[in-house]
């Protein structure tokens, strides 16, 4: 390490955030993001990483992504932020956008937060307003944010450290592809709404089983509660299709999508809302505040990036990648068989699994010494997060192949060959 | 009220944009190449087949359409290009294999076939559907994936036209994004697909301009000049068959083919049989002041007046204001020198023909050099005569790279009516600052990896009959999580089913015959039906 970077990391720990800066040292990712362009990170001390963790698909277009970069600096000749009170071009054109795109023929309306945290908040208050009770039912390990009642709906782990989980019964969560626990959670049509993440990603993407969601759905249906896709991870063509739920034949009442919907260099967060829930638009417009929250250059930089997803040579290329990075995997998979145990995979949203309770970590350190740069799934750390671009070249791709096939066989060694009493975390 | 997308930051014309966007089709393209280079030469014929025959069989359709689009041509002679750069084109490199490697145990040598990758393929207004399938195909034979950059005045036949090929091509198994077509061609955009690293080779036909920028753009390229070819009639020809040929190929779509005749030199001793025999097979003679009438209609201070390509002979003759019989095939003018100061010895792609008598024969060759130091170097000339020593004489003398011999030039130098490979891609060589001079066929689009020996004798060469080529076939299809598997999975092993349901459940002896027959229409049609 330079002493430059060395340097950096004292400061970081100074002044921004001294336990996370710590941690990846603990873990051997001295990673700090230099420069950064395509799928490419280069650490401050020049060394280059093909991003596969893209924050969750924030990236999903690549860093710096040269027509986002160009619609974002046009625009910045026109607009800024935006009155975030008044009726708004950039707003109201990108609400059209995403109700021409929409999961379901009844979206009708588009509410904005400036990330996906607000934007799930947004969604929940929709669904009381519309309903008129106050449970949400989510999946033990979800992951929705951070803010206010995205984080009771998700794991304790980021809730109780701030004493903000849910004291009062409002907030259910059941075991994922248990639909009898969904129906023993929802019977009492006390229910506002169901949030589902379409693929769970910080649980470590576990496949819904055939028929799951779609029998959400229904069960949400039969018992009045509303069904909420969390769209933010398997949004914007990562399956395949522009949203996730689409897939599975699941038309959600209200979906969120952010992340990768400001294509990396403008937060947003939206709240795509079926005509039966926008109710509160209608009686007090006023009831949801967001200064931040779509901001107007974050929507023009959004309507290039459902305009870019929806190209056919890119949809095209998100099926060839997943089939490319299958079968490579698995011919890993079959090297390292006691080890490398599991592929999870809907289009590039994917999840390796391994077998060691810990096991993503020391892969996650490895890819990184050999050019990778892939994150564990923190709800389930025997999952690595695998995450390719949808833009992904085919060289890049064989890049990626050759490094992670040298990084899992050296984790495997680390973890299996030399005793599984090492662990790396 | 409808929700309508309505951009209101239009970035569409900033070179960031243009770049994007021929990045994200040319990659789609060098995936579908990875996976094509999978596949061995069975599947890959059946492709090829298949294509062909839907090609085919949509020849009139597109024959028609182009007209309509462009105006330029005959349906008629248009249908027939179509056919012939389909099942004909594929039959006649049936017998190349441009996807095992070749072991030659003499030399201690084994060649891989190693396909360009990316092929950017620039078509002309003038041919276009013609080109579109003989690029297409030729790409498929070699496992090369194409991208189509039509010309905008033929837009939209090429589009429609690439889309149902890739369709095909898609169905009988080929990787999906092996044909692409660029639906909003402008000259920004087509630079940068040009100039992209991730094209591999560009082909281009179309105006100089075009192909210059393609030689420019800094990737390879097979780029290929105008043509104006001379045609020297000899007092020793049959002077009556020769006037016969010209006029056919001078009509043959109204002289939209490059390859067609642009001047006639003959000498004295020839002149007025010559005449005679023109007159014969449809031209009309044209007075001086048909001629002058002519030459102001045809060439603009800018160059030639395209609203007279491919225009039929009595149109033209029309717009001149003298009238000829309407079964007139072609205008010829008679011009007393060549060079900068004669328009009518430039190159014209409708069916007039400048017509000039040399003194002797040292002159008409002199004169032959000189149409095509003005225009068409190194592309096609054309000459008719008995005696192989002003053959030979005339074949030294004139910078083209096929001279047709007693035949016509139009479809003899595309390779239709002689044995010449045929091509809608005439390479013109060094003498046309091009980088090939033969027809372009596809083994243009395969490099070799050649494995080689050590030449000591004492050296044994291996034995590669039995070696596994790795044909891995297409990908398996990837779980989608949570939705049934597919199920065919992809990666059942390639079987011969594939290629004989791709040629539409023919069997074999039914396709012979459907190739004997289509071989018979076009042979008549060519030479008799003209």
């Amino acid at each position: 390490m330079s002493e430059a970077k060395q340097e950096f990391l004292e400061r970081s720990k100074e002044f921004w955030n001294p336990g996370k800066t710590q941690d990846w040292q603990d873990m051997g990712v001295d990673l700090v993001i230099d420069r950064r362009e395509r799928y490419y990170l280069f650490d401050m001390d020049g060394r280059r990483l093909i991003d596969l963790h893209l924050n969750g698909g924030t990236y999903n277009l690549g860093h710096r992504n040269v027509e986002l970069v160009e619609v974002l600096k046009a625009a910045t000749a026109r607009f800024d932020m935006g009155n975030h009170h008044f009726p708004a071009l950039a707003r109201t054109a990108l609400a059209e956008a995403l109700i021409v795109s929409a999961p379901s023929p009844r979206m009708k309306y588009v509410a904005y937060g400036s990330g996906g945290g607000e934007a799930i908040d947004i969604a929940l208050k929709t669904a009381r307003h519309a309903t008129k009770k106050r449970k949400i039912v989510s999946i033990i390990k979800a992951y929705h944010g951070h803010t206010g009642l995205a984080v009771k709906a998700g794991d304790e782990r980021f809730s109780k450290l701030f004493l903000s989980e849910d004291t009062d019964g409002e907030f259910i969560q059941v075991p994922f592809n248990d639909l009898n626990a969904i129906e023993d959670a929802v019977r009492g049509r006390d229910v506002a709404a169901v949030i589902m993440e379409t693929i769970p990603a910080t649980y470590g993407f576990p496949m819904p089983e055939v028929g799951y969601l779609p029998a959400v759905k229904k069960l949400c249906e039969r018992y009045d509660a509303l069904y909420i896709a969390d769209e933010v991870q398997t949004g914007l063509m990562r399956t395949g299709d522009l949203w996730g739920v689409t897939r599975y034949g699941v038309e959600p009442d209200i979906m969120v999508t952010a992340k990768g919907i400001g294509g990396g260099l403008y937060p947003l967060g939206c709240v795509v809302i079926g005509e039966h829930c926008g109710g509160w638009l209608h009686e007090d417009g006023f009831g949801h505040i967001s200064t931040g929250g779509g901001a107007e250059l974050g929507c023009i930089v959004a309507m290039k990036v459902l305009e870019m997803v929806q190209r056919p040579a890119v949809r095209a290329n998100v099926r060839t990648i997943s089939d490319y990075l299958r079968s490579g995997l698995e011919s890993i998979m079959d090297q390292y068989p006691d080890f490398f145990i599991g592929i999870r995979q809907h289009g590039l949203v994917m999840g390796l699994e391994f077998n060691h309770e810990q096991g993503a970590k020391p892969v996650m350190r490895h890819l990184y010494e050999n050019g990778v740069w892939a994150i564990f799934s923190t709800l389930d750390a025997r999952v690595l997060q695998f995450k390719p671009g949808i833009l992904l070249s085919q060289a890049d791709c064989e890049e990626v192949l050759r490094r992670v096939e040298i990084g899992i066989g050296l984790a495997r060694n680390e973890v299996m060959g030399t005793g599984s009493r090492r662990r790396s975390a | 009220m409808e929700p309508e997308i309505r951009t209101l930051v239009e970035i569409g014309d900033s070179m960031a944009a243009l770049q994007s966007r021929a990045d994200i089709v040319l990659e789609r393209a060098r995936w579908a190449s990875s996976i094509f280079q999978r596949l061995d030469r069975d599947q890959t014929m059946a492709i090829v087949d298949h294509v062909a025959k839907v090609a085919h069989a949509n020849a009139d359709k597109y024959a028609k359409w182009a007209v309509e689009e462009t105006g330029f041509g005959v349906v008629e002679h248009k249908k027939l290009k179509n056919e012939l750069t389909t099942v004909p084109l594929v039959d006649y490199y049936r017998d190349q294999d441009f996807v095992n490697a070749q072991i030659d145990p003499g030399r201690k040598i084994v060649r891989i076939p190693r396909p360009a990758g990316v092929i950017l393929a620039l078509t002309p207004s003038t041919n276009p559907i013609a080109t579109v399938n003989f690029k297409v195909l030729m790409a498929l034979m070699t496992r090369n994936t194409i991208v189509v950059s039509p010309h905008p005045a033929a837009r939209e036949c090429c589009i429609d036209a690439v889309l149902t090929l890739a369709d095909a091509a898609v169905a009988a198994g080929a990787p999906n994004g092996c044909i692409q077509v660029i639906e909003d061609p402008s000259i920004p955009l087509i630079e940068e697909f040009m100039g992209s690293p991730k094209t591999s080779l560009i082909l281009a036909t179309g105006g100089t301009a075009m192909v210059r920028s393609a030689y420019s753009s800094s990737n390879p390229a097979i780029g290929v000049g105008p043509g104006n070819a001379p045609v020297f009639v000899h007092t020793s020809a049959d002077i009556n068959k020769a006037a016969q040929r010209i006029v056919d190929s001078k009509s043959f779509d109204n002289s939209i083919l490059c390859t067609n005749e642009s001047v006639l030199i003959t000498l004295p001793e020839a002149d007025s049989k010559l005449r005679q025999a023109l007159k014969q097979s449809g031209a009309h003679l044209c007075s001086d002041e048909e001629t002058e009438r002519l030459r102001r209609l045809l060439f603009h201070a800018n160059g030639f007046n395209v609203a007279c390509i491919g225009r039929d002979a009595t149109w033209i003759a029309n717009e001149c204001g003298f009238r000829v019989p309407s079964k007139t095939k072609i205008l010829v003018t008679p011009i007393l020198q060549i060079g900068v100061e004669e328009r009518l010895s430039r190159e014209k792609l409708c069916p007039v023909l400048a017509y000039h008598v040399a003194n002797n024969q040292k002159q008409a060759l002199a004169q032959a050099r000189a149409v095509l130091r003005l225009s068409g170097a190194g592309h096609s000339a054309a000459v008719h005569t008995m005696d192989e020593q002003v053959a030979i004489d005339y074949a030294h003398a004139v910078e083209a790279y096929r001279v047709v011999v007693n035949a016509p030039c139009s479809q003899g130098a595309s390779g239709f009516e002689t044995h010449l490979a045929p091509t809608f891609t005439i390479g013109t060589g060094y003498f046309g600052r091009s980088s090939v001079g033969e027809n372009i066929g596809p083994q243009h689009l395969v490099h070799w990896t050649q494995m080689a020996y050590n030449s000591d004798v004492s050296a044994t060469f291996g034995d590669y009959s039995a070696v596994n080529h790795r044909f891995e076939g297409p990908l398996p299809e990837a779980p989608s999580g949570g939705l049934p598997e597919p199920a065919a999975r992809k990666s059942a092993p390639p079987s011969v089913n594939l290629s004989q349901s791709s040629v539409g459940g023919l069997d074999a002896t039914a396709r012979a015959e459907l190739r004997k027959l289509i071989a018979q229409e076009i042979r008549d049609a060519l030479k008799g039906g003209l």
